[in-house]
């Protein structure tokens, strides 16, 4: 009867979880997806709290509590924020499921090994290895997002990088199937958490040598694995909600991680393995390129004579936190009538999605915001592109330089309105490391500084002109 | 082509599963009292993987930040063995793996689904200069 109960219960929270996602593709029904993603956690965490064998209630209780007194700040930070954050509980969810596994095969071992039969073997190993691995990798990740000193931004390599990688994972590999097939052999136990040991060294060493731009379909990839390590938790436990909720997590990363690795026009393995983002020595000792730099007052005329006008943010309007200031630019030429639109590239920025959460918390309406390929075809008829931050999404040098890193990736047509200007912090190259051809061409006009100051000045022009003091 | 990438990407991974489990289960020494039906729990990974790439293809570009958020949340199910490992009668050291195990998916839903909401509060059609939006 009880069991009856609960299976019921975790059908209805596996039907509240897809409609859960169901509800994401359009903004006009995704809050409802939220109360029913919480509606579902709720009866499962209740039904399972429940069940007749769960006899000790003091340590849930408090450790429900601690998760309430991390979650909460947690969801509180800055949007900015959002990537580290995401990161972070990726890690959080590989650590669940790793320290669940090894409880697990632990338990089993010393009261009752007929439990781990080669199935549960196979899950069990699989469970820890994705979980510490995302676990460490996550962290990691976390750690470059969020920039900490000790962990280096650059890709780091060093040579057989590749090699010795997948040879760890090769050797934990191989120590799980003598664990599946000897599980409770004296020497088990010991073998057991060198696994652990080389999965968290392994997750470690799968970011190091990733760079920023390759940010957005790692967190993708960190996803997944996080959703999988579910999964196989669902299989040692014999539970189907763990493998269908896990299951659909597992393959929402996926496809966010295809489609970021399609806007780059690379492979998973080139992603993770390819170490993208060195800074090309070859080419910086070339010829000397110059820039036209435009004052934030002949730019503002430009833009005063406009019909429409492209907005194109990366990463940099994040890190100036320059939103609130597009907005007050998208409100100032909304007044002349003048068509603002926003042309999101699927990479901007450092997570998937990440550049229409900061134009939405500015107040921007959602419908402004262009996807790439909607707005490419109305580029020749942009008066001005304005490019905010932004540098491998809109580099020219992708369609035809083939020696360059970026080539063949899908790219923003900014080169192709009447004039582009470009707001840049300084005259280095990008995230990337590659010097942007955009920035040469004979319609582009350099704005340099700040991207809060540069388009507050704007503004300021843009207000003044109208007689508004 | 982006639809064909998507399959031949999902049911790569299925078959790497799929390979490795059934090996398992054809391992000599299987026949442990214990044994837990493994085909129909494979089923419903199967169906459920497909389930989600067909839902979280509609998703909305817009929206794939919260989207992460929401599957983050939803992924720390894990709340669901965390708990019975913590509360069930198990020596101390195997429930104090549970409770940490518990706190962090809690620390993933309560986030989770708290930073989704915002966020998506935020998403409007349109907006009056200087006014507070409007909900």
């Amino acid at each position: 009867m009880i069991t009856a109960i609960v299976q019921l219960a975790y059908i209805v929270a596996t039907v509240l979880f897809i409609f859960a996602l169901h509800w994401m593709n359009t903004p006009k029904t995704a809050r409802k997806a939220v109360y029913s993603g919480v509606a579902a956690m709720a009866i499962s965490v209740i039904v399972t709290w429940a069940q007749p064998e769960v006899i000790h209630h003091g340590w849930i209780v408090l450790a429900i509590i601690a998760g309430f007194i991390v979650g909460v700040p947690l969801s509180m930070v800055p949007l900015t924020a959002v990537p580290q954050r995401t990161a972070l509980s990726h890690a959080f969810g590989g650590a669940a499921a790793g320290l669940v596994g090894t409880a697990k095969y632990y338990l089993w071992l010393h009261e009752g090994p007929e439990n781990l039969t080669p199935f549960r073997m196979v899950a069990i190993i699989a469970e820890i290895i994705l979980g510490y691995l995302t676990f460490t990798g996550s962290l990691m990740a976390a750690g470059k997002l969020q920039e900490v000193k000790w962990i280096p931004q650059r890709p780091v390599t060093y040579p057989l990088q590749n090699v010795s990688n997948i040879g760890l994972l090769g050797i934990a590999a191989v120590l799980g199937v003598a664990l599946t097939l000897h599980p409770t052999a004296p020497w088990a136990p010991s073998v057991f958490p060198v696994i652990i040991g080389l999965a968290l060294l392994f997750g470690i060493l799968l970011i190091i040598p990733i760079g920023g731009a390759d940010m957005p379909t790692v967190i993708a990839i960190l996803n997944s694995y996080a959703g999988l390590s579910a999964v196989a938790m669902g299989f040692v436990l014999d539970n189907k909600l763990l493998i269908t909720a896990g299951a659909l997590d597992g393959s929402s990363g996926l496809i966010l991680a295809i489609i970021m690795c399609k806007a780059m026009n690379r492979s998973f393995t080139n992603v993770l393995f390819g170490a993208f983002g060195q800074v090309q020595q070859a080419k910086a000792g070339g010829e000397q390129k110059v820039y036209k730099a435009e004052t934030p007052e002949g730019a503002a005329q430009v833009l005063e004579q406009s019909n429409l006008v492209v907005i194109i943010p990366g990463y940099g309007m994040a890190v100036a936190q320059a939103q609130h200031k597009v907005r007050e630019l998208y409100d100032q030429l909304k007044k002349r009538g003048i068509t603002v639109k926003f042309a999101i590239h699927p990479v901007a920025g450092r997570m998937p999605g990440h550049m229409n959460v900061l134009l939405a918390e500015a107040d921007i309406p959602y419908t402004d915001l262009m996807e790439m390929d909607d707005i490419n075809a109305d580029m020749p008829q942009c008066d001005v592109a304005l490019v905010v931050g932004a540098n491998d999404v809109v580099n020219p040098a992708a369609r035809y330089d083939k020696s360059s890193p970026i080539y063949g990736m899908p790219i923003i047509d900014a080169d192709k309105a009447r004039t582009v200007f470009a707001i840049k912090r300084s005259k280095n190259p990008g995230f990337a490391g590659i010097d942007n051809e955009l920035y040469f061409s004979d319609r582009t006009w350099m704005l340099f500084g700040d991207a809060k100051n540069v388009i507050g000045e704007l503004v300021k022009q843009l207000s003044g002109g109208s007689g508004m003091h | 082509m982006s639809r064909r990438f998507i399959h031949w990407g999902g049911s790569g991974l299925l078959c790497l599963m799929l390979a490795s489990v059934a090996t398992a289960q054809e391992a000599p020494g299987a026949a442990a009292p214990a044994a837990v039906d493994v085909w129909p729990l494979l089923f419903v990974f199967v169906l459920a993987t497909f389930i989600g790439l067909g839902v979280i293809v509609r998703v909305s570009r817009l929206l794939h930040t919260p989207l992460m958020s929401i599957t983050n949340a939803i992924s720390a199910i894990a709340v669901v063995g965390s708990i019975i490992v913590t509360g069930a009668d198990y020596p101390r050291e195997i429930r104090i793996l549970g409770a940490i195990a518990l706190f962090a998916s809690m620390t993933n839903i309560v986030s989770g689904f708290l930073i989704t909401d915002r966020m998506l509060k935020m998403f409007k059609t349109e907006t009056k200069p200087g006014e507070g939006g409007r909900s």
